[in-house]
């Protein structure tokens, strides 16, 4: 789950971490309000969950709270990377001097944290990844033991900080370390932390990725979910513990287990047809998950066939037939629909569907030919 | 003959009295592995499925007076590690974890825990292992799997059912079937089954299933390429994955043009592993080898 900017920047807060005093404004006199309050030389920052804002034009400068309302008119509402800006963050402007890269995120390589710091800070820090990657300093943390002090010495020395800022920069970087630990998170990030031109540090941007399945133990940051944001049917799926993602084919995929489901999605590409969809129902799926799967899928008006393939293990392909059987009974589609069910009560379910005008197929490849032919029949008729 | 579990495993299921442990716990014990004990702490004293399985409040206690050398865990999330930790203090050496969404973090604290106590961790969101007409310690259907020559291991739960019965289906049965799990952080990777599948005298050939996220298959296809003699069948899961989205396992991601099926189907091809392009191909790839 991402956190907008100025989510992460209140959490960053809380964990000692300075911040610029600003608001957020959803509209353009809301905006000016709060550049008045903060003096009226400001920043203007969409508030989207995409990368590269400040390059299309989502964060600009105001001189004046009177600027500063004429800029949030023209970028409340545009669109940046197909996501419209609906909420934007006031901050007062900042003198800068330097621009440092600081983050922590899980390098699965090692299976430990990795702190990452450059004093090479700012817009352009994708490109010095790839280009001048030693810019980046990387200091693994151990898992068990955390962040060591020494080790904000590390990185301090590590991106050149004058030493009059290492007190500030290692209280910054312990912030930074509890809040990637207490929040679950799984990429902290501060991005530009900037060196003042009044000699102090300042965390001018934030941005923070939670651990989805940590979120049991944090129902504050899962509050903090901007539903906006997401492709339709995402948060209907999350609702049902479904997982869902939607492609831009016409054959709709109900699996069980990513592999599969992946798998599913290849097939049919293999065999020329297009998946409209990855859909993971999940290990031990009942029929309640399955319905809530099958309207999913059929809420996508480009849907001409349904693929159902089922291998049954933890999840029973009985369970699965009640399920289909019961959202057909709801739903009532009248797209084609090939169904494969293998392995844990199999032949029961089998037996279930055997009433539910269905396609049935025995192997993986059998199913995705036939799902493919009837979306050629569809298209013929 | 196998890796890992034959039939002299002796196994302790964490969780045994919630309704999936109590299910796989049946069907393993029809499978004829030996299950000799149950966890859950407040029912230590009773027993289930008709006084076939003893219940014990901790895993110190089963393991005392049962002997149990493997652990399953079928407890929930917000529960496994706790599982894991209590597992490995009471020095069983082979943990099993079923279960699915474990936060990364605890898995990082996990490992780093149990490297240095020398246990090895299986998963977590793992379908577990199938040492077929020996030992079934998870929730991989036995009927789909017959005995044979052919080491199996993937990251995947149900790719890798589809998998067993593909070779079924041609007469081609497994050593034994790993699922390391579809986790960015887990207890076993590719390369150490590889190894064992390479020592193991009745494993003659490999088939690897890997998917999108990471570079565990990249590792692997280095380690094919330097250290194995015996020939690797593989398949990688997620050729239409559109990145930087999570493809349901933690693991299967695309991140930052990293990660993808194209790469990890080049490094495996570079060591001189025979790809499929669909899970019904391996059985003909392996037949070709």
């Amino acid at each position: 789950m991402k956190l907008h900017e100025y989510q992460s920047k209140q959490i960053f807060a809380k964990f000692g971490i300075p911040i610029p005093k600003g608001r957020v404004a959803a509209t353009a006199t809301e905006a000016r309000q709060i550049a008045e309050e903060l003096g009226g030389h400001v920043v203007v920052k969409s508030q989207v969950l995409v990368g590269g804002r400040g390059k299309a034009g989502g964060i600009r400068l105001a001189k004046s709270a009177k600027e500063a309302e004429d800029v949030a008119t023209q970028i409340l509402g545009m669109e940046i990377k197909g996501l419209s800006v609906r909420k934007v963050l006031i901050d007062p402007a900042a003198n800068i001097e330097q621009e440092i890269y600081l983050g922590i995120t899980n390098d699965r390589a090692s299976r430990r944290p990795v702190f990452m710091a450059s004093a090479a800070g700012g817009v352009e820090i994708e490109e010095v990844a790839r280009i001048n990657p030693e810019k980046i300093i990387k200091i693994h943390i151990d898992p068990l033991l955390g962040l060591r002090d020494y080790q904000t010495r590390d990185i301090a020395i590590g991106i050149d900080l004058p030493k009059a800022y290492w007190k500030q920069f290692g209280e910054i970087c312990r912030g930074l370390w509890r809040v990637y630990v207490e929040c679950d998170a799984t990429l902290v990030e501060i991005n530009p932390l900037v060196i003042l031109k009044e000699k102090s540090l300042l965390a001018l941007d934030g941005k923070m990725l939670l651990d989805d399945n940590a979120l049991f133990r944090h129902s504050d940051l899962a509050e903090m979910r901007d539903i906006d944001e997401e492709a339709p049917g995402e948060t209907e799926a999350r609702k049902y513990g479904l997982s869902f993602i939607k492609l831009d084919g016409n054959i709709g995929c109900m699996v069980n287990g990513a592999g599969l489901a992946m798998t599913t999605m290849d097939i049919v590409k293999l065999f020329g047809g297009e998946p409209a969809n990855f859909l993971d129902i999940g290990g031990g799926a009942g029929a309640d998950k399955v319905a809530a799967a099958l309207r999913i899928i059929l809420s996508d008006k480009n849907v001409r066939v349904i693929l159902f393939n089922v291998f049954g293990g933890i999840t029973r392909c009985d369970e699965v037939a009640k399920g289909i059987l019961i959202a057909l009974n709801e739903v009532k589609p009248k797209i084609p629909m090939v169904v494969r069910l293998v392995g844990t009560n199999a032949e029961e379910g089998r037996k279930l569907l055997a009433s539910a005008k269905m396609i049935t197929a025995i192997t993986l490849a059998d199913a995705a030919k036939k799902s493919v032919a009837e979306v050629k029949r569809s298209q013929e008729a | 003959m196998s890796i890992l579990v034959d039939k002299n495993t002796r196994l302790l299921v964490q969780g045994i009295t919630g309704n999936e442990g109590l299910f796989h716990t049946q069907q393993m014990l029809a499978y004829g592995t030996k299950v000799v004990a149950g966890t859950r702490p407040g029912k230590g004293g009773e027993w289930v499925l008709e006084g076939k399985v003893p219940v014990f409040d901790t895993c110190k206690a089963a393991v005392e007076t049962t002997g149990a050398n493997v652990s399953i865990i079928f407890v929930s999330a917000a529960f496994a590690p706790d599982a894991i930790f209590e597992a490995a203090d009471a020095k069983i050496p082979l943990i099993v974890c079923i279960t699915e969404g474990v936060p990364v973090q605890d898995m990082m604290r996990v490992r780093e825990y149990l490297d240095q106590q020398h246990v090895r961790l299986l998963g977590p969101n793992c379908p577990g292992l199938l040492t077929p007409a020996e030992a079934k310690v998870g929730i991989i259907p036995g009927e789909i799997a017959i005995p044979g020559d052919i080491g199996v291991v993937s990251r995947s739960g149900t790719l890798t059912y589809e998998v067993l019965y593909a070779l079924k289906n041609k007469g081609l049965g497994a050593s034994t079937c790993v699922g390391i799990g579809g986790d960015p952080i887990n207890g076993t990777s590719f390369i150490d089954c590889l190894l064992m599948f390479e020592e193991d005298p009745h494993t003659e050939k490999i088939v690897l299933i890997g998917e999108i996220g990471g570079t565990d298959e990249e590792k692997a296809a280095q380690f094919i390429a330097s250290k194995m003699t015996k020939p690797v069948v593989g398949f990688i899961a997620g050729q239409t994955a559109p990145p930087g989205k999570r493809m349901g396992h933690a693991g299967a991601i695309i991140e930052g043009g990293a990660g993808t099926a194209a790469e990890k189907v080049k490094s495996l091809e570079l060591a001189g592993v025979k790809v499929a392009k669909h899970p019904e191909q391996i059985p003909d790839l392996l037949k070709d080898h």
